[in-house]
This record gives structure tokens, C-alpha cells and sequence, in this order.
């Protein structure tokens, strides 16, 4: 065990789960979800966790994200074993270093995206003035290309958007890993690309990645897929040939200008 | 810890649901309002008794002529007439602190002056009981002890009795009737307004007690005397002094009944205003009512809200918020919202008594210390009815809460 956590040290594993156990318990029924999971993700990775639904991918990214601490194993994060900790030292752990994109966005209603982005902060143990706050969600949202919309609702924001916001808000705190729910579950294939596009950029900046999905061109995005059944990781492999976002957006839109010279 | 920011929060969640926080602040506010409304009717009823009383004049000790039973027939007090002339100069002469004595007879009559007349009450008194009264005159002069001493024929009338018999007229230096004896009126009363018993104290006339006795009412003995005490601590010596006095000028052996009653203005007051204390109490307690009920539909509402607002729990766990300051945003929401009604209900409720006060002529007294007492009331039901619903909010889990629907 010593010898493999500083192997770890070594070659900077951000994320180490060293047979991981979730049971969970239904009045008198004891029901594994995740049963005995060992997996490494160092940083810069961008890792797609597949699976059927009841495959365990759900509950392990939980343990991923610190909102759920594992039945038995251990949880690295950073180097820091944190699967003993108590709920207000995981949401600490939560703000810090992980940012979250769900499925269904989960943005605040009627409230701008400017301050959709800047919950984290409100949370961070660093105190902001209202004005560093405020250059901070405007700069963040600005990187995901939503400059000039920070004073708008969700509601007037498509589902691509609200998604920017989501990641926006993900990103404000400047996490160690990217966890995403599902992040394309939603939205329709072309603002899908856009949402990986966005992904492959962060990811190219160094941000580690891991997001789960049951979409097989989804999963194509990314560097690795680890798929998963019956709570055990079935199958973990490299992306052979990994599908490059931006670069199809490039092609459709020339393709759409082409389409549209034709009809002229 | 990171108060400020939740502060911020909680008031951006209150501004998302404007019209819902305007309805929950409002039971706060009519809640309030009518403890402030009430508790100053009440205060004021209170404070008008108390100013009634006062106007008996400042450590009075009022001494009654007992009761006495002739044929089985009890008079009541005043009706033995025990209180001799002679005794109110002992007290006089004898009692330690005492600065006025006045010697009261008492008596109803017809009195009349050119073709008006009028049914009035009639007061014989010492040249003390303006003082003893603390009862200026408004206009004229008091009788003096040297009108007492020859039982002139002169009078000074209430304002009531004055209006009644001369209309506009001055009323100084004319003839009134009384009992066919012609009266010089020397002065007129400031009015005094009614009684606690409600009845019209300036529908009167004071005469010399010796005038009174020897030409309207005859009779030889006194319905009651009044005391004026110089020092407010000597009051209670001064009773104990008077009523010792008496039993032994009245020979009244050790084990037998008094046959007269001291009562000491304090008792009266203290009599006169229990009555409004309780409605003090009462009309509060009903309006505390209305405010438990406000606290209710606060605590109902922050039940809604945490329930609608699972997933924003759940994002907000997620992005690292502590239970702590869940509830602390929670219970932020229900104090702003219980203490904005709180403030607002203290100004509705000083302008319904001062509505009611001006065309109700209902006496209303809005002390500092009941704003003080219904703010911080209103502020305690926030954080009472807001505990729960805060409670339960920072008890969710976020993997539960971000999958709610």
C-alpha cells in the first residue's frame, strides 16, 4: 500500500480509489452498488465512465465528487484520503476542488447567470469584495463565450447556454477536476458538440475531466473510457480515435456556408 | 462565518418571490399592528384611570363616615355620620405631616338664578380642598378660611353648572339660589372632565362646609374628610395615626369594628386601574394571537419554499455550502421577513391608534419599551417558526436533494 502511494505521488494521480465499496440498505436489504472498485485518474485526463443504468456509475461518481462517502476502500483525492471525512470537510473538499456539470443544468431560477456562476465563491473560504465577485464570474462566463449575457435568467438562456453557465460556475473556483452528470443528456446533438468542444479546450488547458455518459460518440470525446457493470469496472481502455469537437464544428459550419452558396 | 454573503442570498431569494413574501410579512404585520394597536388602547384606558385618579390630588387619604344599622336598615358608609367637625381639627392639630384638611358634607339640590335653574351637586368644603384637589380656578377667587370660620354666603362653581345657569355670561359676582339662600358667586372652576365613575365633576358647587351645613343641608356631622399629606412615605404612618385617633376619640374599645374608613388615594388607584390592567392584558393577549398566527403562516411558507427549493439546496450543498449555512440562509429569510413585518406592523399599528384616538376619541399611549417588546417579538417568531423549515433544509442530503424533481 505505501509502496503504491508513492508510486502515486510520483506520477500525480489526482483521483486514487483503492477498492472502493458502496452498499446500500433498503429496510432489511443490503444492495451493492459499487463492489470493489480500484481506478487511477492522474491529472489532465479526460475520462468518459459508461455504463447501463444500475452499472454503479452514478454512485461512483458521487464517491468522485465527495457527496457520498464509500462503504468500505479508500478515496485519494489530491493525495489526501478523504473517505473518512465528515459532511461539512467534504463540502469544503466540494468547493475547493471540484466543479459540477449536471444533466438538468441546475442553475438557480430567476436569478442572472453572472450570479448563477458566482455560488461557489459565496462558499469559498477566500473572501471577495462584491466587485471581485462580480470580474470573476463575468471573466469566467466570458471564457465559456457567454460575454454580454452575464444579467440574463435561465429562462432566457437556450440549453446550450444554461449549460455554459453551468460549466462557468463549475470552473469559478479554479477546481482540480471537472465532474460531469450526463452534461449532453439534454441538449441536442449539434449543442452537444459544442458543449465537448468546450470540454477538449478546457481538458487541452490542463483541467481534468471526468464525466459520465452512456452516449458511445459522447464517450468519444474523451481521452479514456472506463465502463462499468454490476458495480465492478468491466473495461478501461484509450480512446483509439478521439473525436476532435472543434474541429466539427469547423467542418459543419463551412459545410452549412457551401449548402447555402448551392441554394443561391 | 460568512454571514454577510448568506445575508445576501437570503435577501435575493426573498426578492425571486416577492408577491409570497409580501403575503407571509403581511400576517406579521397585522400580528403586530394589533398588539402595538391594543396594548396602546389598553395602556391609554390605563393611563386616563391614572390621571383621573391623580386629580383626587397628591397623597390624599380620604376618611369615611362609617356605616351604621338602625332597624335592621344599614346605611352605608358616609350614612352614620361619625365624623364630627371636631375630628377633622384633631387630625389637623394631631397628625404628624398633615398640610391640608378639608372637612366634606355633601348634598344634591335644585339652585337657580333669574328664570334658569338647574339640578346640581353641592359640595361644602374647606378652603384647603382647592389645594387638596390640586383644582385651580379658572377664573374669580377661592372662599377663604374667613368664610369658612362666618359660613358665608358664597360659592365657587364647576364649568358645567356655570354654562347651565348663565349660558355665556360671567358668572362672578352674581346671586345664585340655592335652598332660597342667595349665593355670591367668587369664582368659576377649570373644568375637570369626568370622573373615574363618569360622572361630571364641573357640574358642581363648593360652598363653605359651614355655609353647606348651617343654610342648604343641615346636620350636624361630616359624610367624609380629606387628608393631604405633605411627603409621600409619611402617607401610610399618617392612615395608621388617623385611624388610632379616631377609635380613641370615637371610643372604640380594642376588638370592636371601626366605625368610619380610611382609604388612602394609592388603594383607590390601584382599585381603578386593576380593572384596565386586565383589559391591558386581555386585548394584548387577543392581538398575541394574531401574531402566533402570523408566525404560523411563516413557518408554512419556509415549509413550501425548502420544499420547492430542494434542487437549489442540493446545487448549493454540491458547490460546498455547510448545513450551517443552509439554515443560517433559511433562517435569515424567515427573521427578515418576521422583523420587515415586524416594522412595518409597529407603523401600521401607532397609525390605527392614533386613527382611533382621533375619531374614536379613545385614549391610545404607544410606549417606547411595547414597540421595543413587539420588535424583538416579531424578530423572536422569525427564528422560532423559521427553525424548523431551516432545520429541515440543512438536514437534506445533496445527493437526494439534486435528484429531486
Amino acid at each position: 500500500m505505501r509502496h503504491e502511494k508513492n508510486i502515486s505521488m510520483k506520477n500525480g494521480a489526482l483521483v486514487r480509489l483503492i477498492d472502493v465499496h458502496k452498499v446500500y440498505h433498503t429496510g432489511e436489504m443490503e444492495v451493492p452498488a459499487v463492489r470493489g472498485v480500484s481506478l487511477e485518474i492522474k491529472r489532465g485526463e479526460f475520462v468518459a465512465l459508461m455504463g447501463a443504468s444500475g452499472s454503479g456509475k452514478s454512485t461512483l461518481m458521487n464517491i468522485l465528487g465527495c457527496l457520498d462517502r464509500p462503504t468500505s476502500g479508500h478515496y485519494l483525492l489530491d493525495e489526501a484520503d478523504v473517505s473518512g471525512l465528515d459532511r461539512d470537510q467534504l463540502a469544503d473538499i466540494r468547493n475547493r476542488k471540484i466543479g459540477f456539470v449536471f444533466q438538468n443544468f441546475n442553475l438557480l431560477p430567476r436569478t442572472s447567470a453572472r450570479e448563477n456562476a458566482e455560488l461557489p465563491l459565496i462558499y469559498s473560504a477566500q473572501r471577495l469584495s462584491n466587485t471581485q465577485l462580480r470580474e470573476r464570474a463575468d471573466r469566467v462566463l466570458n471564457s465559456v463565450g457567454l460575454g454580454g449575457r452575464e444579467d440574463h435568467h435561465p429562462s432566457q438562456l437556450s440549453g446550450g447556454q444554461q449549460q455554459r453557465v453551468a460549466i462557468a460556475r463549475a470552473l469559478i473556483n479554479e477546481p482540480e477536476m471537472l465532474l460531469a452528470d450526463e452534461p449532453t443528456g439534454n441538449l441536442d446533438s449539434r449543442t452537444s458538440v459544442e458543449i465537448m468542444a468546450i470540454f477538449q479546450q478546457l481538458n487541452e488547458r490542463g483541467i481534468t475531466i471526468v464525466m459520465v455518459t452512456h452516449e458511445q460518440d459522447i464517450a468519444a470525446y474523451a481521452r479514456r473510457n472506463v465502463i462499468m457493470r454490476d458495480g465492478m469496472i468491466l473495461d478501461d481502455r484509450a480512446v483509439s480515435q478521439r473525436a476532435d469537437a472543434t474541429a466539427q464544428l469547423k467542418a459543419s459550419l463551412a459545410a452549412g456556408a457551401l449548402a447555402k452558396e448551392a441554394t443561391l | 462565518m460568512r454571514i454577510a454573503p448568506t445575508f445576501n442570498v437570503a435577501y435575493r431569494a426573498l426578492r425571486r418571490n416577492k408577491m409570497r413574501s409580501v403575503l407571509t410579512a403581511l400576517g406579521i404585520i397585522i400580528g403586530v399592528g394589533a398588539v402595538i394597536a391594543m396594548v396602546g388602547i389598553g395602556n391609554g384606558a390605563k393611563a386616563q384611570v391614572e390621571a383621573q385618579i391623580a386629580s383626587l390630588g397628591q397623597n390624599v387619604i380620604l376618611i369615611f363616615s362609617g356605616s351604621t344599622t338602625s332597624s335592621g336598615i344599614r346605611t352605608g358608609w358616609g350614612g352614620a355620620g361619625t365624623l364630627k367637625i371636631e375630628d377633622a381639627e384633631a387630625i389637623r392639630r394631631e397628625v404628624p405631616g398633615v398640610i391640608g384638611v378639608s372637612e366634606e358634607v355633601v348634598s344634591t339640590t335644585q339652585v337657580a338664578a333669574g328664570n334658569q335653574n338647574w339640578f346640581t351637586r353641592i359640595f361644602g368644603e374647606s378652603a384647603d380642598y382647592f389645594d387638596i384637589r390640586q383644582w385651580p380656578l379658572a377664573d374669580g377667587a377661592p372662599f377663604t378660611p374667613q368664610d369658612v370660620r362666618s359660613a358665608n354666603k358664597v360659592c365657587v362653581i364647576g364649568r358645567t353648572t356655570a354654562t347651565q345657569i348663565y349660558g355665556n355670561e360671567n358668572p362672578i359676582g352674581q346671586i345664585l339660589r340655592i335652598k332660597n339662600v342667595p349665593f355670591t358667586i367668587t369664582g368659576v372652576l377649570t373644568p375637570k372632565g369626568l370622573s373615574p365613575q363618569g360622572v361630571d365633576q364641573d357640574d358642581i358647587v363648593v360652598m363653605p362646609y359651614t355655609s353647606a351645613m348651617k343654610r342648604v343641608i343641615g346636620g350636624t356631622t361630616l359624610r367624609n374628610i380629606n387628608v393631604q399629606i405633605g411627603d409621600a412615605r409619611q402617607v401610610e404612618a399618617a392612615q395608621q395615626q388617623i385611624m388610632s385617633l379616631l377609635r380613641q376619640r370615637h371610643n372604640i374599645r380594642a376588638g370592636r369594628d371601626d366605625d368610619f374608613t380610611v382609604r388612602t388615594q394609592q388603594e383607590i388607584a390601584e382599585a381603578a386601574t386593576a380593572t384596565s390592567r386586565v383589559m391591558t392584558v386581555l386585548l394584548g393577549a387577543i392581538a398575541g394571537v394574531s401574531l402566533l398566527v402570523g408566525g404560523i403562516g411563516i413557518m408554512n411558507i419556509m415549509l413550501v419554499s425548502v420544499t420547492e427549493r430542494t434542487r437549489e439546496i442540493g446545487v448549493r450543498m454540491a458547490v460546498g455550502a455547510h448545513g450551517n449555512d443552509i439554515l443560517t440562509q433559511f433562517l435569515i429569510e424567515a427573521v427578515t421577513l418576521s422583523s420587515i413585518g415586524g416594522v412595518i406592523g409597529i407603523i401600521c399599528g401607532i397609525a390605527a391608534s392614533r386613527v382611533l384616538s382621533i375619531y374614536a376619541h379613545w385614549p391610545t399611549l404607544i410606549s417606547i419599551s411595547s414597540i421595543a417588546i413587539a420588535f424583538l417579538f416579531s424578530a423572536a417568531v422569525g427564528i422560532f417558526f423559521g427553525f424548523y423549515p431551516a432545520r429541515k433544509a440543512a438536514a437534506l442530503d445533496p445527493i437526494e436533494a439534486l435528484r429531486y424533481e
